[in-house]
């Protein structure tokens, strides 16, 4: 990322002395709408942005160097922390690879609990994102208070279920953790039944609000080329029109059972980007429903998966989810030792960040916190 | 017309600041010093060693065998194993932690070091109130901070608690039944002593079997 070539507009500079015109403006590292310790130089031509180079990596953990000198579980609750608001979607990611890369098989049950949290985290996901845009776009409290409370509920259910609200470490090789507790299941059927309810409010809050569509439509667009050239991924992919949902790409897990559709946008810009969270989370209000009613009863891990000693056979894997925020892949080369001889995290977070600088040319200096908040990333995930 | 979307957002924020006088569920705010959420049994937070009777020294159940030393993903824990042996929570002769030290600003509460652990002796404590001014002495904990009683472990995770002790009971039916058993001879002579003696007396004289034995309980799988 150190060497961003400029963009045309810049290296045909129409006038002499334009140079020396420009103002740079260093927003970050401790900007509370940078979502982070994220930094963006923005070179301006008055309010007008010409330039823009993000900089990262003061949240850097060496995620993936540690990870080749723990065992393979002792990464599990390092993934925790990639993309801190949705943990046990990056447990998924992560145990999907290894079980891929090991041939391990897992119960029923265990998929069904995976899929169930796996779209718990998307909600809280989601409403938190919409919390944090309009935060951002100014509408200061409200909306992210209504979003940080039905986050909570979700919050407490993960409690209940894995310890802990948001490091969850729940998921194993060949299956889950720990079983649900007793009445688990009704209150995670409550919180669903009752979650559109907070969607019908936060929609009539703001959706059709002048100013919000004034500040978004039109704004960041992203062209379907340039997201497919790009490798975006996720919801702000499918904002721009490109279908392409790995749920339904891979049919990992038993997603295959059942029916969901994909929203796709057709603008590309914020507002699109903003809309596609609401739809998505009704598309994931299905899903839940559906497994919470055939969730089977039977083993929550493979039997012969053992918390120690596991080694898998020398081989290369890439395992990949739908994570909230687009597709979070695992790399793995394992050489038949306790210890992955190469682990490596595709972020959806970082590979959605690369076309922040095409997505805010031309646009006034406020709409790209707006743009960058639209982008949803989680520093933890984009440093690691 | 124009600013409808914007009275239709100002409704929805004036029923919900009306509605809060009227129904109780619309204050999702919580005084906390003041007023405290009860705590969910699954919580967890940080571990800490269970021991079984009054005396904390004697009943820890640790016996110093330092996997979760070996398999904690940050290294947290310090173990250093005692010379001599001592009779473990299901009467076998086992060494026992010289030392034993958590840091708890560096351990991240994956709770990987109660899975692997094949004694039941280490478990995840729900106590979070753990300020204090000294960050290198006051965060690292010692066996003796470290030691709660079983009492405790039921209190906080009940359902948890209750089947590791069925588990570990069936253990120690297990190991007496075994020691009974295996020299006809010594248990024959040790007849008159109680069992539990007699396990202690003749644990120490069948080396091999004590070593043998380690294997995890599964008292985590539940």
């Amino acid at each position: 990322m150190s060497t961003l070539t400029l963009p045309t507009p810049l290296t045909t500079s129409p006038e002499p002395g334009h140079e020396e015109r420009l103002l740079e403006v260093s927003m970050g590292p401790q900007h509370p709408s940078t979502h982070g310790v994220f930094r963006m130089n923005v070179v301006l031509d008055g309010e007008r942005v010409v330039r823009l180079k993000p900089v990262f990596g003061y949240l850097h953990r060496n995620h993936e160097k540690i990870a080749e000198n723990e065992t393979y579980l002792g990464s599990m609750p390092y993934t925790d922390r990639l993309d801190y608001i949705c943990s046990l979607t990056n447990n998924w990611g992560y145990a999907l690879a290894v079980e891929q890369l090991a041939g391990i098989t897992v119960p029923e049950r265990a998929e069904y609990l995976r899929v169930i949290t796996a779209e718990l985290t998307r909600l809280l996901n989601h409403a938190c994102l919409l919390g944090f845009l309009l935060q951002d776009m100014g509408a200061s409290g409200t909306p992210l208070m209504y979003a940080f409370r039905e986050r909570e509920k979700i919050l407490d259910l993960f409690e209940a279920l894995t310890g802990a609200r948001m490091m969850c470490n729940y998921m194993r090789f060949g299956g889950c953790r720990v079983d649900t507790p007793a009445g688990w299941l009704d209150q995670a059927r409550k919180v669903v039944a009752d979650f559109p309810k907070f969607l019908d409010e936060f929609e009539k809050l703001l959706v059709s609000n002048e100013i919000l569509m004034e500040r978004t439509q039109g704004v960041g667009v992203l062209s379907r080329e340039l997201a497919i050239a790009s490798a975006i991924s996720g919801p702000m992919a499918r904002a721009s029109g490109l279908n392409y949902d790995i749920r339904k790409v891979d049919n990992y897990g038993i997603y295959s059972r059942f029916s969901f559709r994909v929203p796709l946008g057709s603008h590309g810009d914020v507002y699109d980007r903003y809309m596609i969270r609401f739809l998505e989370m009704r598309e994931s209000l299905k899903i839940l429903n559906e497994a919470l009613r055939d969730i089977p009863a039977g083993p929550i891990i493979d039997p012969k998966s053992k918390p120690r000693g596991f080694r898998p056979k020398p081989g290369e894997h890439y395992g990949r989810i739908e994570a909230p925020k687009g597709e979070l892949g695992f790399y793995l080369i394992s050489d038949g030792s306790p210890n992955p001889y190469r682990y490596r995290v595709r972020p959806p977070s970082l590979i959605n960040l690369t076309v922040l600088e095409d997505l805010c040319l031309g646009h006034n200096v406020a709409d790209v916190v707006v743009i960058l908040g639209s982008v949803d990333i989680v520093l933890g995930e984009v440093d690691r | 017309m124009i600013g409808n979307g914007i009275l239709k957002g100002l409704t929805e924020t004036a029923r919900n600041f009306f509605g809060s006088y009227v129904s109780k569920d619309r204050l999702t705010t919580v005084q906390y010093p003041e007023q405290k959420i009860p705590q969910i049994e699954a919580s967890r937070n940080f571990p800490f060693l269970v021991y079984d009777g009054a005396d904390w020294d004697a009943g820890m159940r640790c016996v110093a065998c330092q996997i979760c030393e070996k398999e904690c993903p940050p290294k947290c824990i310090f173990i250093e194993k005692s010379k001599d042996k001592k009779p473990d929570a299901v009467g076998k002769a086992q060494f026992y932690p010289a030392r034993f030290d958590i840091d708890i600003s560096v351990c991240m509460s994956c709770q990987i070091c109660v899975e692997v652990c094949p004694f039941d002796a280490i478990k995840m404590d729900v106590e979070f109130d753990l300020p204090t001014d000294n960050r290198f002495s006051g965060l690292l904990l010692d066996r003796h901070k470290l030691a709660k009683s079983n009492d405790y472990y039921h209190q906080i995770h009940p359902t948890e608690a209750s089947a590791v002790d069925a588990a570990l009971a069936e253990e120690r039916a297990k190991t007496a039944a075994k020691a009974a058993a295996a020299p006809p001879v010594a248990a024959a002579a040790a007849k008159p002593a109680a069992p539990a003696t007699a396990a202690t007396a003749t644990s120490a004289a069948p080396q091999p079997a004590a070593a043998s034995t380690p294997k995890p309980a599964e008292g985590d799988a539940k």
